[in-house]
């Protein structure tokens, strides 16, 4: 009875106490590699970063850790994982030197990829992002980034794709993909990304 | 138009609107069964293509599940029975500096961290019954508990 009583109140004791409990596990990146995470009671903190990892907090604020089985969690968060969307893509093009209009021949492929991939993502969101060399003055570089960007929605336009989905920005020459010194020609950095989501 | 048709344009207009035009969070790009919206206490139906903002709170049914495209490409889902609160969202597309609070209240999240979690790791914040999760990356699934 008195080992009842004592039972009765250590539940109650932990009932009062008690802290809610969840679980986190860490799932692969598209790569098979696992990020980090960092969890965190009011009593203690616990980091992850192996695939399938996981941490349940308990009651009492601690942290129970185990290694889940993958094809159990696929079946435990089967809804949840199904209703992921699609993984944002990105498209590059790249221009002629000093056109706004002169797409190096490699477009059709590439808008024909984008008009393919626009079927896994509904309510698509496309921003067109224009960028220039380090030729000419930062003026003339933002209007020339802003004209390619224009271009390129006008030839997306023209290939179907809903005006209104499309946003278009120009960043000039203020971020090269390859850092040059003030009046380089780079290739590389007369280009135009089509950022898919 | 006469005044009244005009005004009642403008009020249509207006409701459609957060209060306090909260910042535009992100998108939703996948919906199935129950799921809804609740906004400045309002509960709204939430079809593929409908906008996000902070402060939104996103609920599932017992066969709701839906899929968020976040601004800065964080990818959020949520299960059936699911509550979560999109506390706080802010996002600079330019400097990719910004911020994510999120609280799951109850049911299941999983999360594919974007550009904020890559620029500003210590930004981003999860919440479960429990316990708070900061994140370094990447993929990852929150489960509220019974």
């Amino acid at each position: 009875m008195l080992l009842f009583a004592a039972g009765l109140a250590g539940i109650l004791f932990l009932g009062l106490n008690a802290q809610p409990t969840s679980t986190v596990v860490l799932l692969p990146d598209a790569d098979g590699r696992a990020g980090a995470l960092e969890l965190r009671t009011e009593a203690t903190s616990q980091s992850l970063d192996t695939a399938y990892a996981s941490a349940t907090s308990t009651a009492l604020g601690s942290f129970v850790t185990r290694t889940e089985d993958p094809d159990t969690v696929r079946q435990r968060y089967m809804q949840t994982l199904a209703a992921r969307p699609s993984m944002p893509v990105s498209f590059l093009l790249q221009f002629e030197f000093g056109s706004a209009q002169d797409i190096t021949p490699a477009f059709q492929p590439v808008l024909r990829q984008l008009l393919a991939s626009l079927a896994d993502y509904p309510a698509p969101e496309i921003t067109v992002i224009g960028h220039t060399d380090r030729v000419g003055s930062l003026q003339d570089n933002d209007r020339l980034s802003l004209q390619r960007a224009q271009t390129v929605r006008d030839l997306l336009v023209q290939a179907g794709v809903d005006p209104s989905m499309v946003t278009i920005a120009g960043r000039g020459e203020r971020e090269p993909a390859m850092p040059t010194g003030d009046e380089v020609a780079r290739a590389e950095n007369r280009r135009v990304e089509i950022n898919l989501r | 138009m006469n005044i009244r048709k005009y005004a009642t344009v403008c009020a249509v207009l207006l409701a459609q609107l957060p209060v306090g035009a909260a910042e535009e969070a992100g998108m939703v790009k996948i919906s199935k069964g129950a799921v809804m919206v609740e906004r400045d206490s309002r509960q709204l139906p939430a079809p593929v293509g409908t906008r996000i903002f902070s402060n939104d709170r996103v609920k599932t049914g017992s066969d709701g599940s839906i899929g968020i495209t976040l601004r800065d490409n964080t990818l959020l889902s949520a299960g059936p029975n699911s509550t979560v609160d999109l506390t706080r969202f802010s996002f600079d597309s330019t400097t990719h500096a910004g911020a994510i609070d999120a609280t799951v209240r109850r049911g299941t999240l999983s999360v594919i961290s974007g550009k904020i979690a890559k620029a500003s790791p210590e930004a981003v914040r999860f919440s479960a019954p429990g316990m708070t999760l900061g994140v370094r990356g990447t993929s990852f699934v929150i489960d509220a508990g019974p």
